[in-house]
Protein backbone atom coordinates (compact mmCIF):
# COMPACT_ATOMS: atom_id res chain seq x y z
CA UNK A 1 0.00 0.00 0.00
CA UNK A 2 2.76 2.41 0.97
CA UNK A 3 4.80 1.36 -2.04
CA UNK A 4 1.83 2.12 -4.31
CA UNK A 5 1.28 5.55 -2.76
CA UNK A 6 4.97 6.26 -3.14
CA UNK A 7 4.93 5.22 -6.76
CA UNK A 8 1.92 7.44 -7.49
CA UNK A 9 3.43 10.43 -5.70
CA UNK A 10 6.63 10.13 -7.69
CA UNK A 11 5.16 9.45 -11.10
CA UNK A 12 1.85 11.31 -11.37
CA UNK A 13 3.19 14.09 -13.64
CA UNK A 14 4.57 11.49 -16.05
CA UNK A 15 1.25 9.66 -16.06
CA UNK A 16 -0.63 12.91 -16.66
CA UNK A 17 1.59 13.80 -19.62
CA UNK A 18 1.31 10.30 -21.09
CA UNK A 19 -2.47 10.45 -20.70
CA UNK A 20 -2.72 13.83 -22.43
CA UNK A 21 -0.46 12.77 -25.29
CA UNK A 22 -2.42 9.55 -25.78
CA UNK A 23 -5.71 11.49 -25.83
CA UNK A 24 -4.39 13.96 -28.41
CA UNK A 25 -3.00 11.14 -30.52
CA UNK A 26 -6.36 9.37 -30.43
CA UNK A 27 -8.19 12.54 -31.48
CA UNK A 28 -5.71 13.23 -34.27
CA UNK A 29 -6.05 9.67 -35.51
CA UNK A 30 -9.85 10.11 -35.60
CA UNK A 31 -9.60 13.45 -37.40
CA UNK A 32 -7.34 12.04 -40.09
CA UNK A 33 -9.55 9.00 -40.64
CA UNK A 34 -12.82 10.98 -40.63
CA UNK A 35 -14.82 12.26 -43.58
CA UNK A 36 -14.76 15.98 -44.35
CA UNK A 37 -18.13 16.52 -42.68
CA UNK A 38 -17.12 15.00 -39.34
CA UNK A 39 -13.78 16.72 -39.44
CA UNK A 40 -15.12 20.13 -38.34
CA UNK A 41 -16.92 18.40 -35.48
CA UNK A 42 -13.78 16.64 -34.32
CA UNK A 43 -11.82 19.83 -34.83
CA UNK A 44 -14.04 21.30 -32.14
CA UNK A 45 -12.86 18.61 -29.74
CA UNK A 46 -9.29 19.62 -30.41
CA UNK A 47 -10.08 23.32 -29.91
CA UNK A 48 -9.68 23.33 -26.09
CA UNK A 49 -6.27 21.69 -26.38
CA UNK A 50 -5.07 24.09 -29.07
CA UNK A 51 -6.27 27.13 -27.14
CA UNK A 52 -4.72 25.92 -23.87
CA UNK A 53 -1.38 25.15 -25.48
CA UNK A 54 -1.51 28.50 -27.30
CA UNK A 55 -2.14 30.41 -24.10
CA UNK A 56 0.78 28.79 -22.31
CA UNK A 57 3.00 29.32 -25.33
CA UNK A 58 2.14 33.04 -25.38
CA UNK A 59 2.83 33.23 -21.65
CA UNK A 60 6.22 31.55 -22.16
CA UNK A 61 7.17 33.84 -25.03
CA UNK A 62 6.15 37.01 -23.20
CA UNK A 63 8.16 36.01 -20.13
CA UNK A 64 11.21 35.28 -22.26
CA UNK A 65 10.82 38.35 -24.49
CA UNK A 66 10.61 40.76 -21.58
CA UNK A 67 13.00 38.76 -19.42
CA UNK A 68 10.49 38.66 -16.56
CA UNK A 69 12.08 37.47 -13.32
CA UNK A 70 10.80 34.11 -12.03
CA UNK A 71 10.26 35.89 -8.74
CA UNK A 72 7.56 38.05 -10.34
CA UNK A 73 6.01 35.74 -12.91
CA UNK A 74 7.61 32.39 -13.66
CA UNK A 75 7.31 31.14 -17.24
CA UNK A 76 5.38 27.88 -17.80
CA UNK A 77 8.69 26.07 -18.30
CA UNK A 78 9.84 27.22 -14.85
CA UNK A 79 6.52 26.08 -13.41
CA UNK A 80 6.90 22.70 -15.10
CA UNK A 81 10.32 22.32 -13.55
CA UNK A 82 8.87 23.26 -10.15
CA UNK A 83 6.03 20.75 -10.57
CA UNK A 84 8.55 18.00 -11.32
CA UNK A 85 10.82 19.06 -8.48
CA UNK A 86 8.03 19.27 -5.90
CA UNK A 87 5.85 16.51 -7.39
CA UNK A 88 5.83 14.60 -4.11
CA UNK A 89 4.48 17.48 -2.06
CA UNK A 90 2.10 18.66 -4.76
CA UNK A 91 0.70 15.18 -5.25
CA UNK A 92 0.27 14.63 -1.53
CA UNK A 93 -1.47 17.95 -0.91
CA UNK A 94 -3.60 17.72 -4.05
CA UNK A 95 -4.92 14.41 -2.83
CA UNK A 96 -5.96 15.98 0.48
CA UNK A 97 -7.51 19.01 -1.20
CA UNK A 98 -9.43 16.72 -3.56
CA UNK A 99 -11.02 14.59 -0.88
CA UNK A 100 -11.80 17.50 1.43
CA UNK A 101 -13.42 19.36 -1.46
CA UNK A 102 -15.41 16.31 -2.50
CA UNK A 103 -16.55 15.70 1.07
CA UNK A 104 -17.72 19.31 1.38
CA UNK A 105 -19.31 19.17 -2.03
CA UNK A 106 -21.11 15.93 -1.21
CA UNK A 107 -22.46 17.50 1.96
CA UNK A 108 -23.55 20.55 -0.05
CA UNK A 109 -25.38 18.33 -2.55
CA UNK A 110 -27.22 16.44 0.20
CA UNK A 111 -28.19 19.55 2.19
CA UNK A 112 -28.80 21.57 -0.98
CA UNK A 113 -31.26 19.03 -2.38
CA UNK A 114 -33.09 18.63 0.92
CA UNK A 115 -33.38 22.36 1.54
CA UNK A 116 -34.20 23.04 -2.11
CA UNK A 117 -37.05 20.51 -2.02
CA UNK A 118 -38.49 22.07 1.14
CA UNK A 119 -38.21 25.60 -0.23
CA UNK A 120 -39.54 24.64 -3.65
CA UNK A 121 -42.51 22.73 -2.25
CA UNK A 122 -43.67 25.32 0.26
CA UNK A 123 -44.30 28.95 -0.52
CA UNK A 124 -44.12 29.78 3.17
CA UNK A 125 -40.60 28.42 3.58
CA UNK A 126 -39.53 29.87 0.23
CA UNK A 127 -40.57 33.36 1.27
CA UNK A 128 -39.41 32.85 4.85
CA UNK A 129 -35.94 31.43 4.39
CA UNK A 130 -34.84 33.19 1.23
CA UNK A 131 -33.59 36.39 2.89
CA UNK A 132 -31.80 34.31 5.51
CA UNK A 133 -30.06 32.26 2.84
CA UNK A 134 -29.06 35.31 0.85
CA UNK A 135 -27.69 36.87 4.01
CA UNK A 136 -25.71 33.77 4.84
CA UNK A 137 -24.37 33.54 1.31
CA UNK A 138 -23.21 37.17 1.45
CA UNK A 139 -20.90 36.49 4.39
CA UNK A 140 -17.31 36.10 3.16
CA UNK A 141 -16.49 32.54 4.11
CA UNK A 142 -12.90 33.49 4.94
CA UNK A 143 -14.36 35.28 7.95
CA UNK A 144 -16.04 32.10 9.14
CA UNK A 145 -12.88 29.98 9.05
CA UNK A 146 -11.53 31.33 12.39
CA UNK A 147 -14.85 30.45 14.03
CA UNK A 148 -14.63 26.92 12.67
CA UNK A 149 -11.10 26.66 13.98
CA UNK A 150 -12.26 27.72 17.44
CA UNK A 151 -14.96 25.06 17.28
CA UNK A 152 -13.13 22.18 15.67
CA UNK A 153 -9.43 23.04 15.82
CA UNK A 154 -6.99 22.97 12.93
CA UNK A 155 -7.56 19.98 10.66
CA UNK A 156 -9.73 18.61 7.92
CA UNK A 157 -13.13 19.58 9.35
CA UNK A 158 -12.89 23.37 8.80
CA UNK A 159 -11.88 22.78 5.17
CA UNK A 160 -14.76 20.38 4.52
CA UNK A 161 -17.25 22.70 6.22
CA UNK A 162 -16.03 25.78 4.38
CA UNK A 163 -16.31 23.95 1.05
CA UNK A 164 -19.83 22.96 2.06
CA UNK A 165 -20.91 26.42 3.17
CA UNK A 166 -19.67 28.16 0.07
CA UNK A 167 -21.18 25.71 -2.41
CA UNK A 168 -24.61 24.72 -1.11
CA UNK A 169 -26.39 27.98 -1.92
CA UNK A 170 -26.53 27.64 -5.73
CA UNK A 171 -27.83 24.08 -5.33
CA UNK A 172 -30.65 25.16 -3.01
CA UNK A 173 -31.66 28.04 -5.26
CA UNK A 174 -31.70 25.94 -8.40
CA UNK A 175 -33.56 22.97 -6.99
CA UNK A 176 -36.13 25.30 -5.44
CA UNK A 177 -36.51 27.23 -8.70
CA UNK A 178 -37.04 24.05 -10.69
CA UNK A 179 -39.81 23.00 -8.35
CA UNK A 180 -41.43 26.39 -7.97
CA UNK A 181 -41.70 26.99 -11.71
CA UNK A 182 -43.82 23.99 -12.71
CA UNK A 183 -46.18 25.15 -15.47
CA UNK A 184 -49.58 25.77 -13.83
CA UNK A 185 -51.30 23.87 -16.64
CA UNK A 186 -49.23 20.74 -16.04
CA UNK A 187 -50.11 21.03 -12.39
CA UNK A 188 -53.80 21.38 -13.28
CA UNK A 189 -53.69 18.25 -15.45
CA UNK A 190 -52.31 16.27 -12.52
CA UNK A 191 -54.57 17.82 -9.89
CA UNK A 192 -57.63 17.07 -11.99
CA UNK A 193 -56.55 13.44 -11.90
CA UNK A 194 -56.55 13.63 -8.11
CA UNK A 195 -52.76 13.68 -7.73
CA UNK A 196 -51.41 14.50 -4.29
CA UNK A 197 -48.79 17.17 -3.72
CA UNK A 198 -46.20 14.42 -3.25
CA UNK A 199 -47.15 12.82 -6.56
CA UNK A 200 -46.86 16.14 -8.37
CA UNK A 201 -43.42 16.56 -6.83
CA UNK A 202 -42.12 13.13 -7.81
CA UNK A 203 -43.74 12.88 -11.23
CA UNK A 204 -43.08 16.43 -12.41
CA UNK A 205 -41.26 18.65 -9.95
CA UNK A 206 -38.15 16.59 -9.31
CA UNK A 207 -37.46 15.41 -12.88
CA UNK A 208 -38.10 18.96 -14.02
CA UNK A 209 -35.62 20.46 -11.58
CA UNK A 210 -32.85 18.02 -12.54
CA UNK A 211 -31.38 20.22 -15.32
CA UNK A 212 -31.34 23.15 -12.90
CA UNK A 213 -29.72 20.93 -10.31
CA UNK A 214 -26.95 19.71 -12.60
CA UNK A 215 -26.41 23.23 -13.85
CA UNK A 216 -25.85 24.32 -10.26
CA UNK A 217 -23.43 21.44 -9.64
CA UNK A 218 -21.02 22.96 -12.14
CA UNK A 219 -21.04 26.22 -10.22
CA UNK A 220 -20.94 24.47 -6.85
CA UNK A 221 -17.95 22.22 -7.56
CA UNK A 222 -15.71 25.14 -8.50
CA UNK A 223 -16.93 27.09 -5.48
CA UNK A 224 -16.18 24.11 -3.24
CA UNK A 225 -12.54 24.34 -4.31
CA UNK A 226 -12.44 27.97 -3.35
CA UNK A 227 -13.86 27.05 0.04
CA UNK A 228 -11.50 24.21 0.89
CA UNK A 229 -8.41 26.11 -0.28
CA UNK A 230 -9.38 29.18 1.78
CA UNK A 231 -9.68 27.01 4.86
CA UNK A 232 -6.46 25.12 4.14
CA UNK A 233 -4.64 28.38 3.64
CA UNK A 234 -5.70 29.60 7.05
CA UNK A 235 -6.12 26.56 9.20
CA UNK A 236 -4.74 23.24 8.05
CA UNK A 237 -1.59 21.20 7.90
CA UNK A 238 -2.61 19.57 4.63
CA UNK A 239 -3.88 20.62 1.24
CA UNK A 240 -2.82 22.77 -1.67
CA UNK A 241 -3.91 25.89 0.22
CA UNK A 242 -1.51 25.03 3.03
CA UNK A 243 1.27 24.29 0.53
CA UNK A 244 0.69 27.70 -1.01
CA UNK A 245 0.73 29.44 2.36
CA UNK A 246 4.12 27.90 3.09
CA UNK A 247 5.46 28.54 -0.42
CA UNK A 248 4.56 32.21 -0.19
CA UNK A 249 6.20 32.45 3.24
CA UNK A 250 9.37 31.06 1.60
CA UNK A 251 9.00 33.37 -1.40
CA UNK A 252 9.08 30.23 -3.54
CA UNK A 253 7.11 31.75 -6.42
CA UNK A 254 7.56 28.86 -8.92
CA UNK A 255 6.14 26.43 -6.33
CA UNK A 256 3.27 28.83 -5.68
CA UNK A 257 2.42 28.81 -9.37
CA UNK A 258 2.93 25.05 -9.58
CA UNK A 259 0.34 24.68 -6.81
CA UNK A 260 -2.05 26.98 -8.69
CA UNK A 261 -1.70 24.88 -11.83
CA UNK A 262 -2.35 21.72 -9.81
CA UNK A 263 -5.53 23.34 -8.44
CA UNK A 264 -6.63 24.32 -11.93
CA UNK A 265 -6.10 20.77 -13.21
CA UNK A 266 -8.09 19.32 -10.30
CA UNK A 267 -10.85 21.86 -10.86
CA UNK A 268 -11.13 21.12 -14.57
CA UNK A 269 -11.20 17.38 -13.90
CA UNK A 270 -14.05 17.70 -11.38
CA UNK A 271 -15.94 20.10 -13.61
CA UNK A 272 -15.69 17.69 -16.52
CA UNK A 273 -16.94 14.86 -14.31
CA UNK A 274 -20.07 16.89 -13.43
CA UNK A 275 -20.65 17.79 -17.09
CA UNK A 276 -20.40 14.13 -18.03
CA UNK A 277 -22.91 13.25 -15.33
CA UNK A 278 -25.22 16.04 -16.47
CA UNK A 279 -25.20 14.85 -20.07
CA UNK A 280 -25.98 11.33 -19.00
CA UNK A 281 -28.81 12.27 -16.66
CA UNK A 282 -30.59 15.09 -18.47
CA UNK A 283 -29.86 14.61 -22.16
CA UNK A 284 -33.52 15.44 -22.84
CA UNK A 285 -33.00 19.01 -21.65
CA UNK A 286 -30.17 19.67 -24.10
CA UNK A 287 -32.16 19.33 -27.28
CA UNK A 288 -31.83 22.85 -28.61
CA UNK A 289 -29.78 23.12 -31.78
CA UNK A 290 -28.42 26.34 -30.32
CA UNK A 291 -26.63 24.43 -27.56
CA UNK A 292 -25.52 21.67 -29.92
CA UNK A 293 -23.99 24.29 -32.23
CA UNK B 1 -80.87 12.38 -19.79
CA UNK B 2 -79.53 13.49 -16.46
CA UNK B 3 -77.40 16.59 -16.11
CA UNK B 4 -73.75 15.68 -15.64
CA UNK B 5 -72.19 19.07 -15.01
CA UNK B 6 -74.37 21.65 -13.37
CA UNK B 7 -73.35 25.14 -12.34
CA UNK B 8 -76.03 27.18 -10.61
CA UNK B 9 -75.60 30.88 -9.91
CA UNK B 10 -71.82 30.56 -9.69
CA UNK B 11 -69.72 33.66 -9.04
CA UNK B 12 -65.99 33.65 -8.52
CA UNK B 13 -63.14 36.07 -8.03
CA UNK B 14 -59.45 35.33 -7.61
CA UNK B 15 -58.56 38.14 -5.20
CA UNK B 16 -60.82 39.14 -2.34
CA UNK B 17 -62.48 42.41 -3.26
CA UNK B 18 -61.21 42.08 -6.83
CA UNK B 19 -63.40 42.15 -9.91
CA UNK B 20 -65.47 39.08 -10.54
CA UNK B 21 -64.06 36.60 -13.05
CA UNK B 22 -67.44 35.01 -13.57
CA UNK B 23 -70.79 36.27 -12.34
CA UNK B 24 -73.94 34.22 -11.85
CA UNK B 25 -73.12 31.39 -14.23
CA UNK B 26 -75.89 28.92 -14.99
CA UNK B 27 -74.76 25.96 -17.04
CA UNK B 28 -76.22 22.49 -17.48
CA UNK B 29 -74.51 19.87 -19.55
CA UNK B 30 -76.14 16.47 -19.91
CA UNK B 31 -74.31 13.19 -19.63
CA UNK B 32 -72.62 12.17 -22.87
CA UNK B 33 -73.18 15.59 -24.37
CA UNK B 34 -70.58 17.67 -26.21
CA UNK B 35 -70.81 21.24 -24.95
CA UNK B 36 -68.87 24.24 -26.16
CA UNK B 37 -68.29 27.52 -24.37
CA UNK B 38 -67.44 30.46 -26.59
CA UNK B 39 -66.71 34.06 -25.81
CA UNK B 40 -64.16 36.84 -26.14
CA UNK B 41 -60.78 36.40 -24.51
CA UNK B 42 -60.68 37.14 -20.81
CA UNK B 43 -64.32 36.22 -20.27
CA UNK B 44 -63.57 33.66 -17.59
CA UNK B 45 -63.72 30.55 -19.77
CA UNK B 46 -60.69 29.06 -18.08
CA UNK B 47 -62.20 29.89 -14.69
CA UNK B 48 -65.22 27.89 -15.73
CA UNK B 49 -62.95 24.92 -16.48
CA UNK B 50 -61.29 25.16 -13.10
CA UNK B 51 -64.62 25.40 -11.32
CA UNK B 52 -66.06 22.40 -13.11
CA UNK B 53 -63.03 20.23 -12.30
CA UNK B 54 -62.73 21.31 -8.68
CA UNK B 55 -59.41 23.10 -9.08
CA UNK B 56 -61.18 26.21 -7.80
CA UNK B 57 -64.23 26.52 -5.60
CA UNK B 58 -66.89 29.15 -6.26
CA UNK B 59 -67.45 31.97 -3.82
CA UNK B 60 -71.16 31.66 -4.28
CA UNK B 61 -73.40 29.25 -6.09
CA UNK B 62 -73.09 25.51 -6.47
CA UNK B 63 -71.11 23.23 -8.77
CA UNK B 64 -72.43 19.68 -9.12
CA UNK B 65 -70.61 17.08 -11.19
CA UNK B 66 -71.94 13.55 -11.65
CA UNK B 67 -74.59 14.13 -8.99
CA UNK B 68 -72.17 15.29 -6.31
CA UNK B 69 -71.27 18.74 -5.14
CA UNK B 70 -67.64 19.51 -6.01
CA UNK B 71 -65.49 19.95 -2.90
CA UNK B 72 -62.15 18.61 -4.21
CA UNK B 73 -60.57 17.96 -7.63
CA UNK B 74 -63.06 15.67 -9.32
CA UNK B 75 -60.69 12.81 -10.33
CA UNK B 76 -62.89 11.70 -13.20
CA UNK B 77 -61.74 14.44 -15.54
CA UNK B 78 -59.20 14.53 -18.31
CA UNK B 79 -57.84 17.87 -19.43
CA UNK B 80 -56.07 19.23 -22.48
CA UNK B 81 -54.88 22.77 -23.02
CA UNK B 82 -53.66 24.99 -25.82
CA UNK B 83 -50.09 24.03 -24.88
CA UNK B 84 -49.67 20.25 -25.07
CA UNK B 85 -47.97 20.22 -21.59
CA UNK B 86 -46.26 16.90 -22.27
CA UNK B 87 -43.27 16.11 -20.07
CA UNK B 88 -40.07 16.33 -22.15
CA UNK B 89 -38.18 13.67 -20.17
CA UNK B 90 -40.79 11.01 -20.92
CA UNK B 91 -41.42 9.38 -24.27
CA UNK B 92 -44.85 9.92 -25.78
CA UNK B 93 -45.97 6.51 -24.55
CA UNK B 94 -44.68 7.22 -21.04
CA UNK B 95 -46.50 10.55 -21.14
CA UNK B 96 -49.70 8.71 -21.97
CA UNK B 97 -49.19 6.35 -19.05
CA UNK B 98 -48.89 9.24 -16.57
CA UNK B 99 -52.58 9.38 -15.59
CA UNK B 100 -52.50 5.60 -15.03
CA UNK B 101 -49.76 6.10 -12.46
CA UNK B 102 -52.08 8.37 -10.48
CA UNK B 103 -55.70 7.34 -10.96
CA UNK B 104 -57.10 4.30 -9.18
CA UNK B 105 -57.79 1.47 -9.91
CA UNK B 106 -55.15 1.67 -12.67
CA UNK B 107 -52.44 2.80 -10.31
CA UNK B 108 -52.34 -0.37 -8.26
CA UNK B 109 -52.85 -2.59 -11.33
CA UNK B 110 -50.26 -0.89 -13.53
CA UNK B 111 -47.20 -2.80 -12.45
CA UNK B 112 -48.69 -6.26 -12.91
CA UNK B 113 -50.72 -5.51 -16.03
CA UNK B 114 -48.15 -3.33 -17.74
CA UNK B 115 -48.38 -5.07 -21.14
CA UNK B 116 -52.14 -4.70 -21.22
CA UNK B 117 -51.95 -0.96 -20.52
CA UNK B 118 -49.16 -0.41 -23.03
CA UNK B 119 -51.25 -2.15 -25.67
CA UNK B 120 -54.18 0.08 -24.76
CA UNK B 121 -52.08 3.23 -25.01
CA UNK B 122 -50.69 2.15 -28.36
CA UNK B 123 -54.18 1.44 -29.66
CA UNK B 124 -55.27 4.89 -28.55
CA UNK B 125 -52.28 6.47 -30.30
CA UNK B 126 -53.13 4.54 -33.44
CA UNK B 127 -56.72 5.76 -33.33
CA UNK B 128 -55.54 9.38 -33.52
CA UNK B 129 -53.10 8.61 -36.33
CA UNK B 130 -49.94 8.36 -34.25
CA UNK B 131 -49.08 4.72 -34.80
CA UNK B 132 -45.48 4.02 -33.81
CA UNK B 133 -44.89 7.50 -32.34
CA UNK B 134 -44.96 6.19 -28.76
CA UNK B 135 -41.22 5.68 -28.51
CA UNK B 136 -40.45 9.23 -29.66
CA UNK B 137 -40.01 12.10 -27.27
CA UNK B 138 -42.71 14.79 -27.47
CA UNK B 139 -40.23 17.39 -28.68
CA UNK B 140 -39.48 15.20 -31.66
CA UNK B 141 -43.11 15.47 -32.78
CA UNK B 142 -44.81 18.29 -34.69
CA UNK B 143 -47.23 20.64 -32.90
CA UNK B 144 -50.28 18.79 -34.24
CA UNK B 145 -48.87 15.43 -33.20
CA UNK B 146 -48.08 16.74 -29.73
CA UNK B 147 -51.66 17.95 -29.39
CA UNK B 148 -52.95 14.53 -30.47
CA UNK B 149 -50.78 12.91 -27.80
CA UNK B 150 -52.08 15.39 -25.27
CA UNK B 151 -55.65 14.38 -26.17
CA UNK B 152 -54.71 10.72 -25.76
CA UNK B 153 -53.25 11.45 -22.34
CA UNK B 154 -56.50 13.16 -21.35
CA UNK B 155 -58.46 10.03 -22.35
CA UNK B 156 -56.24 7.08 -21.39
CA UNK B 157 -57.83 6.57 -17.97
CA UNK B 158 -61.33 6.61 -19.49
CA UNK B 159 -62.54 9.77 -17.77
CA UNK B 160 -66.23 10.56 -17.71
CA UNK B 161 -65.54 14.23 -18.26
CA UNK B 162 -63.16 15.72 -20.83
CA UNK B 163 -62.26 19.38 -20.45
CA UNK B 164 -60.64 21.05 -23.44
CA UNK B 165 -59.29 24.58 -23.08
CA UNK B 166 -58.71 25.95 -26.59
CA UNK B 167 -56.85 22.77 -27.50
CA UNK B 168 -56.47 23.67 -31.17
CA UNK B 169 -55.74 27.37 -30.72
CA UNK B 170 -52.07 27.17 -31.63
CA UNK B 171 -52.46 24.95 -34.71
CA UNK B 172 -52.72 25.84 -38.38
CA UNK B 173 -56.14 25.66 -40.07
CA UNK B 174 -55.61 22.28 -41.77
CA UNK B 175 -54.27 20.52 -38.71
CA UNK B 176 -57.06 22.05 -36.67
CA UNK B 177 -59.76 20.59 -38.93
CA UNK B 178 -58.04 17.22 -38.83
CA UNK B 179 -58.10 17.30 -35.06
CA UNK B 180 -61.76 18.31 -35.01
CA UNK B 181 -62.43 15.00 -36.72
CA UNK B 182 -60.18 13.16 -34.26
CA UNK B 183 -62.09 14.58 -31.31
CA UNK B 184 -65.43 13.96 -33.02
CA UNK B 185 -64.54 10.28 -33.52
CA UNK B 186 -63.20 9.84 -30.00
CA UNK B 187 -66.42 11.26 -28.59
CA UNK B 188 -68.50 9.07 -30.87
CA UNK B 189 -66.62 5.93 -29.80
CA UNK B 190 -67.41 6.53 -26.12
CA UNK B 191 -71.06 6.92 -27.09
CA UNK B 192 -73.00 8.44 -24.25
CA UNK B 193 -70.42 7.89 -21.51
CA UNK B 194 -68.03 10.77 -22.22
CA UNK B 195 -69.15 14.30 -21.52
CA UNK B 196 -67.01 16.94 -23.20
CA UNK B 197 -66.73 20.63 -22.39
CA UNK B 198 -64.78 22.53 -25.00
CA UNK B 199 -63.71 26.09 -24.36
CA UNK B 200 -62.90 27.95 -27.55
CA UNK B 201 -63.13 31.27 -29.32
CA UNK B 202 -63.53 29.63 -32.70
CA UNK B 203 -67.25 29.69 -33.50
CA UNK B 204 -66.97 27.28 -36.43
CA UNK B 205 -65.18 24.81 -34.21
CA UNK B 206 -67.91 25.09 -31.59
CA UNK B 207 -70.77 24.66 -34.07
CA UNK B 208 -69.12 21.74 -35.84
CA UNK B 209 -68.33 19.77 -32.69
CA UNK B 210 -70.91 20.65 -30.08
CA UNK B 211 -74.48 19.65 -29.25
CA UNK B 212 -74.92 22.70 -27.04
CA UNK B 213 -73.17 26.05 -27.14
CA UNK B 214 -72.92 28.59 -24.35
CA UNK B 215 -71.91 32.16 -25.21
CA UNK B 216 -70.18 34.16 -22.54
CA UNK B 217 -69.86 37.90 -22.19
CA UNK B 218 -66.66 39.77 -21.44
CA UNK B 219 -65.47 39.94 -17.84
CA UNK B 220 -67.22 39.42 -15.53
CA UNK B 221 -68.27 36.35 -17.51
CA UNK B 222 -71.99 35.66 -17.79
CA UNK B 223 -73.91 33.32 -20.04
CA UNK B 224 -75.59 35.55 -22.60
CA UNK B 225 -76.93 32.86 -24.88
CA UNK B 226 -77.40 29.13 -25.02
CA UNK B 227 -78.15 27.30 -28.22
CA UNK B 228 -78.52 23.72 -29.29
CA UNK B 229 -76.96 22.44 -32.48
CA UNK B 230 -79.05 19.68 -33.96
CA UNK B 231 -77.03 18.57 -36.98
CA UNK B 232 -77.20 14.78 -37.09
CA UNK B 233 -74.11 12.78 -36.15
CA UNK B 234 -71.72 11.67 -37.47
CA UNK B 235 -71.01 15.07 -38.94
CA UNK B 236 -68.85 15.50 -41.98
CA UNK B 237 -66.50 18.45 -42.41
CA UNK B 238 -68.58 19.35 -45.49
CA UNK B 239 -71.40 20.62 -43.29
CA UNK B 240 -69.23 23.55 -42.31
CA UNK B 241 -69.82 24.87 -45.84
CA UNK B 242 -73.63 24.63 -45.77
CA UNK B 243 -75.82 27.68 -45.30
CA UNK B 244 -77.49 26.26 -42.16
CA UNK B 245 -74.07 26.01 -40.58
CA UNK B 246 -73.15 29.56 -41.55
CA UNK B 247 -76.46 30.83 -40.19
CA UNK B 248 -75.74 29.42 -36.75
CA UNK B 249 -72.19 30.79 -36.74
CA UNK B 250 -73.53 34.16 -37.87
CA UNK B 251 -76.20 34.20 -35.20
CA UNK B 252 -73.71 33.40 -32.43
CA UNK B 253 -71.29 35.97 -33.73
CA UNK B 254 -74.01 38.59 -33.65
CA UNK B 255 -74.87 37.84 -30.04
CA UNK B 256 -71.26 38.06 -28.91
CA UNK B 257 -70.73 41.31 -30.82
CA UNK B 258 -73.87 42.70 -29.19
CA UNK B 259 -72.56 41.83 -25.74
CA UNK B 260 -69.22 43.46 -26.52
CA UNK B 261 -70.77 46.76 -27.55
CA UNK B 262 -73.09 46.72 -24.55
CA UNK B 263 -70.13 46.23 -22.17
Amino acid sequence: MDALADFLLLNWPTALVIGCVAYVAMLLYKVIGASALDRTKLGLQLAPLLCTVGTFLAWELLCKAFAVSTFVLPAPSDIAVAIWQFRRQIGFHSFHTAWMTLAGFGLAVAVGIALGLVLGASRFFYAGFYPLLVGFNSIPKVAVVPILVIWFGVGWLPAVLTAFMISFFPIVVNVATGLATIEPETEDVLKALGASKLQIMTKVGIPRSLPYFFGSLKVAITLAYVGSVIAEYNASRYGIGNLMARASADFNVPLLFAALIALAILGVAMYMATVWLENRMTGWAQRSSFAAG
Amino acid sequence: MRPFVELTGVSHTYATGGTLAVDGLDIRVNEGEFAAVVGPSGCGKSTLMKLATGLQFPQSGAVVVDGQEVRAPVKIAGMAFQAPTLLPWRTTLENLMLPLEIVEPHRSRLRRHKAEYVAKAEALLESVGLKGAGSKFPWQLSGGMQQRSSLCRALIHEPKLLMLDEPFGALDAFTREELWCVIRDLHARMAGTLTVILVTHDLREAVFLADRIFCMSARPGKIIAEREVTFPRPRDLEITYTSEFSDIVHDLRGRIAEARTAA
